[in-house]
């Protein structure tokens, strides 16, 4: 692994460690997808998987959710929120926003779930909490990207897990939709200290709020605060070949040489 | 002069054994079928419904009640079709398209010989295209009791079914055994589809099992709303084209009723097609967040 800062300056590092892995590789088909991974994150933790497309994001993401198998160790805490990059879901499907959330809490059991005024309040308050009430009962297929993300994370918190995991989040939003849903994530990171990791292939949307940068190129990743992990030398060794990282009006580029 | 409902109607035993069977399935196959048409599995559906035939063709050779012929067939095809059937959509329909066309050759050959052993073409309508009104009384518990292991096995399910339609990957975090839920639904399916081939055939049983959940997804916003409307739906479909066949005895050529498939099956196309007539559904959403419509204005 490429570790560019042995102490990343992470404002929660005196908590312990919510999820943890350690030399984490996976092989697929004879194939090395990932190799000697290693990263913790801490609760209240806003962190970010970044990487070109194909690097192994989603594998990784996998991993942590125990879908796929890998040689190392990973801590993982017992309630993991995940918010999967696409619903595959069309708009005729009977399920309104407030029938998906509701699923958040029991939809792994079996049987029915018979409505109460409880349930009814705890699923508006998740749904208020990252702002999609007002479509409560939209039909979930009919809404746009942004919204269904919101839903989503709605979804994927109202079990109350440490840490939420999201793939490519942000990815088919538009320009606003993508700073509301960053925006609403780093508040749930600090005000409700879960933990958010998130995968991207862009990093520039993350860069104001990002306490741990994971960045995952060739298979490896190096780990630490934006600042250490994104420079010429540090992304040309982990890419195996000279990469520049540019800034260009306060974005950063990252330009295969 | 006839009647709206021709005399002896309320009084038939085939008719009120119709009406019960009808009852069952319409019932079974509306819940089941909202299911079916969210996750997908329409294909599965009437896949399952035409391997049917393989099944009730070599009950009729064995000289079993064709119902059991239906199961059988239908319960070994879903075991295969999951089985076999890889997590994709598309695995999926590869996998089933392949036990379909198997289990078509079987039916080929089983009918051919059905034709032999009889000399008449009835027995393979029957299998084909179904007569709820020669349904033996004797089958009317096996029917009613698979029935209601069919609908209780599927409200089990109803959650985790949900939860994997709106990601497998969730419900697998989740910890639902998604390759097991999968197979559960498809056997109960199996046995739905066996029950609309008794009623209506084979061929036909698709038509039960997707027209009303489809009908009702057009009309309604919930799961369980769906359920219910399919149900009735259905229910409503299968009743009124029993009556109507039993009617259609009086109707040329006389003393000679139509088969109650072609009603049922029409009636429910009826339905579905009546939903379109309906004004398009104003969106549920309350408002669209100023940035949205900005962007579906803008040119890009």
């Amino acid at each position: 692994m490429t570790t560019l800062s042995s102490k990343p300056p992470i404002p929660s590092e005196a908590k312990a460690a919510l999820l943890e892995l350690d030399s984490v590789s996976v092989r697929l088909g004879g194939r090395e997808i990932l190799g000697d991974v290693s990263f913790s994150i801490r609760p209240g933790e806003f962190a970010g998987i970044i990487g070109p497309n194909g690097a192994g994001k989603t594998t990784l993401l996998r991993v942590i959710l125990g879908l796929v198998p890998a040689a190392g160790r990973v801590d993982r805490p017992p309630a993991i929120g995940y918010v999967p990059q696409k619903l595959e879901i069309d708009p005729d499907v009977p399920l309104r926003a407030r029938d998906v959330v509701s699923l958040g809490l029991d939809g792994h059991r079996l049987g029915f779930t018979l409505p109460s005024r409880r349930r009814r309040a705890i699923v508006d308050a998740a749904l208020t909490d990252v702002g999609a009430f007002q479509y409560a009962n939209a039909r979930v297929g009919e809404l746009s990207g942004g919204e269904q993300q919101r839903v989503m994370i709605a979804h994927a918190l109202i079990g109350r897990p440490g840490l939420l995991l999201l793939d490519e989040p942000l990815a088919n939003l538009d320009l606003a939709s993508e700073q509301e849903i960053v925006t609403l994530l780093a508040k749930l990171a600090r005000e409700q200290d879960i933990a958010v990791l998130l995968s991207a292939h862009d990093m520039n949307s993350l860069v104001n709020v990002m306490d741990r940068i994971i960045y995952v190129a060739n298979g490896k990743v190096a780990t630490g605060s934006t600042d250490e992990v994104v420079t010429t030398e540090g992304l040309s060794r982990l890419y195996g070949h000279h990469v520049d990282v540019l800034h260009v009006h306060g974005r950063v580029v990252v330009v295969a040489g | 002069m006839h009647y709206l409902i021709e005399p002896g109607f309320g009084s038939s035993g085939p008719v009120r054994v119709a009406l019960l069977i009808g009852a069952v399935v319409a019932v079974t196959s509306g819940v089941i079928g909202v299911f079916t048409v969210i996750r997908g599995q329409s294909f599965a559906g009437h896949s399952l419904s035409d391997v049917a035939t393989t099944g009730g063709a070599g009950a009729f050779l064995a000289g079993i009640s064709q119902f059991w012929g239906f199961l059988v067939m239908g319960a070994v095809a879903a075991l295969l079709m999951e089985g076999i059937g890889a997590q994709r959509r598309r695995g999926r329909d590869v996998a089933t398209g392949v036990v379909l066309g198997g289990a078509l050759g079987l039916a080929a050959l089983f009918l051919y010989l059905g034709t032999l052993k009889t000399a008449t073409s009835g027995a393979s309508f029957t299998i084909l295209f179904g007569s709820i009104f020669v349904v033996s009384p004797d089958t009317v518990p096996a029917v009613v009791a698979a029935g209601l292991i069919a609908l209780a096995v599927t409200a089990l399910l109803a959650r985790p079914l949900l939860l994997t339609a709106l990601s497998g990957d969730i419900a697998r975090t989740r910890g639902v055994p998604v390759k097991a839920v999968g197979i559960a639904y498809l056997m109960a399916l199996a046995v739905d589809v066996s029950l609309s081939a008794v009623a209506i055939g084979a061929v036909l049983s698709t038509a039960l099992l997707i027209g009303p959940a489809a009908t009702a997804l057009r009309l309604v916003k919930t799961p369980v709303k769906a359920m219910v409307v399919a149900a009735a739906t259905g229910l409503a479909a299968t009743w009124i084209g029993v009556l109507l066949a039993y009617d259609s005895s009086y109707w040329p050529p006389r003393g000679h009723g139509w088969p109650v498939s072609f009603f049922v099956v029409t009636l429910v196309l009826a339905g579905y097609l009546a939903t379109y007539a309906r004004r398009p559904r104003r969106s549920a959403r309350a408002f669209k967040s100023p940035h949205e419509e900005a962007a579906e204005c803008s040119p890009a």
